[in-house]
């Protein structure tokens, strides 16, 4: 039996695999294709407080290897999100979920967290921290050293759960970001989130997206997170989630080797709903044909 | 939703860039208005395709080749197996028609193809209807001899007027009718502008196709909803333009 558990900074989870947030919904329509406690765990769509419709259509762009999105964080509202939603995955999932907190503003930021943080539903809350900053012109939390560890330090002053902090990688470097979430105490990092990029249609000369930017992910951004991932794995002593184009059991040990301690798959859900079952059932197997017994010994094994 | 391997059991042309391709193996339990979710080597996105006939092992697309996607679709070969996610969205709702209403079913352009199992499962069950087929010019006319062998008086409007009436299908009287409208959103607005109440079949650009990644997701009255899991029809009732 090859041990595939891994800790994230108390919370336990059977096997590293988790669905990452906006590819998984809040797990319902899932839980009617597969039993969905096979997963380590998974993080819900991220919330707002007040509900949002999203960008306008089109927001959806498909590319080599990935796609786009521009979907602008539909959902409705953490107050709905915490009575209803979080309530309702009792019914279908028996583990802790991540809770996936966004906001444009610091307090709006707290606000969210600490419902997320009351719920009994969430075991640990990721900061999405690629919200614009509507009270400093709109640049994201995440790519200013200073304003991110001060997010961070407020949100984890605000709540009790561990609270793992979802970087950009629309940054120069990764590495003192990465290092103020520690300072600010952070319990972990995830990344990478999706690269900023953009499709145009050469017959209409106009951009596919609305929005005419979006989010590229799935399986071309991968060597990207692995890299990313080793590059703060080795500033930061907090656990790291990797994320990023994962589509497989392979890409998974990549990414722990990489310094991934668990790892979510988000594209690879909206083409393939069984994808992270396929996954799950692939991991043990092919740990045992690699002679790996104890899945967290290979944690940023690479050399 | 229902995931499953399909077989391609034929592929012809209805014109220049309009294919009809027959899909065989266990299909689920499908609805008019429903569709299906094709994966295609090569390409990330599945492709959601209308229903447009269906029963116990068999499914009927009729698509466009407007990009590379349906393009290849359309030429790959007769037996080649293809993972197909079946039984998405929540097709037409007979039992919403009103008593005594006068029913008629709108398509416009590759709008029609999901009426046709529609057309077919009103006449089992035998509620009258008429149908107005609208397309831009009679070499985009599509289906219309199907309809002719269902025995449904069928109206074509053209925009050019190279066959049947001149101008779009609210030329058609849909004063005081219930419709079914699928077709071009221009049209879907001009019907629900002038018809009593029906159901209006939405199109967006989709990632999953099944509910989960909120890519399509519009305002409606009852609040915010996939048109891939909530629609892809909805009541009058529930459109905001």
């Amino acid at each position: 039996m090859v041990d595939l558990s891994t800790n994230l900074s108390g919370l336990i989870l059977t096997n590293p695999i988790i669905a990452a947030s906006g590819t998984f919904g809040f797990g319902k329509e899932f839980a009617s294709f597969y039993d969905v406690n096979i997963l380590g765990s998974f993080c819900t769509k991220g919330m707002t407080y007040l509900p949002r419709l999203g960008n306008p259509q089109p927001r959806i762009a498909e590319c080599k290897a990935g796609m786009l999105n521009s979907i602008g964080l539909t959902n409705n509202g953490a107050e709905h999100i915490a009575r209803h939603e979080f309530l309702e995955i009792k019914n279908y999932f028996k583990k802790p979920v991540i809770a996936n907190v966004c906001g444009f503003t610091k307090e709006e930021y707290i606000t969210n967290a600490k419902l997320a943080d009351e719920s009994p539903t969430v075991g640990l809350i990721e900061l999405n921290v690629s919200c614009p900053n509507v009270k400093q012109g709109g640049i994201g939390f995440g790519t200013q050293t200073n304003i991110l560890f001060d997010l961070v330090k407020a949100v984890k002053n605000a709540v009790k759960k561990p609270v793992y902090v979802k970087l950009t990688p629309n940054v120069t470097d990764i590495k003192p970001l990465a290092l103020s979430c520690e300072d600010a105490g952070a319990d972990g990092l995830c990344l990478i989130n999706t690269l900023l990029g953009a499709r145009i249609d050469i017959k209409t000369r106009k951009f596919i997206l609305a929005n005419k930017y979006g989010g590229y992910s799935g399986q071309g951004i991968f060597p990207v997170a692995v890299r990313m991932v080793n590059e703060a794995f080795n500033c930061v002593k907090i656990p790291i989630i990797g994320l990023g184009g994962i589509s497989s059991a392979a890409d998974t040990l990549e990414m722990m080797m990489a310094g991934a301690r668990a790892v979510q798959i988000g594209t690879a859900n909206i083409i393939d709903p069984f994808a992270c079952k396929k996954i799950v059932e692939e991991l043990p197997i092919l740990c045992q044909k690699l002679g790996i017994n104890k899945i967290s010994e290979i944690i940023g094994i690479a050399k | 939703m229902k995931q499953a391997l399909l077989k391609i059991k034929s592929t012809v042309p209805l014109t220049n860039d309009v294919f009809k391709t027959v899909l065989e193996g266990d299909v689920g339990t499908l609805k008019a208005g429903q569709f299906i979710d094709i994966k295609l080597k090569g390409f990330t996105l599945r492709r959601p395709i209308s229903v447009c006939d269906f029963d116990d092992n068999s499914i009927t697309i009729v698509y466009k080749t407007v990009g590379e996607g349906t393009l290849a679709l359309s030429s790959l070969p007769k037996g080649k197996i293809l993972d197909v996610l079946t039984e998405l969205g929540n097709g037409y709702v007979i039992t919403k028609i009103p008593k005594n209403a006068q029913v008629v079913l709108v398509g416009g352009g590759l709008g029609v193809p999901p009426l046709y199992g529609l057309a077919k499962n009103l006449k089992k069950q035998n509620i009258n209807f008429d149908m107005v087929l609208g397309f831009n010019s009679d070499k985009e006319i599509i289906l219309y001899n199907e309809f002719l062998n269902l025995g449904v008086n069928t109206v074509v409007t053209t925009a050019d007027g190279s066959c049947g009436v001149k101008g779009f299908v609210t030329q058609a009287d849909l004063k005081n009718k219930y419709v079914f409208a699928c077709g071009p959103v221009p049209m879907l607005k001009a019907v629900y502008e002038v018809c009593a109440d029906g159901q209006f079949s939405f199109e967006t650009r989709m990632a999953c196709g099944f509910g989960v990644c909120q890519g399509c997701t519009i305002q409606t009255t009852q609040g915010f909803l996939r048109v891939c899991a909530d629609g892809p029809v909805f009541t009058k009732e529930q459109i905001v333009w």
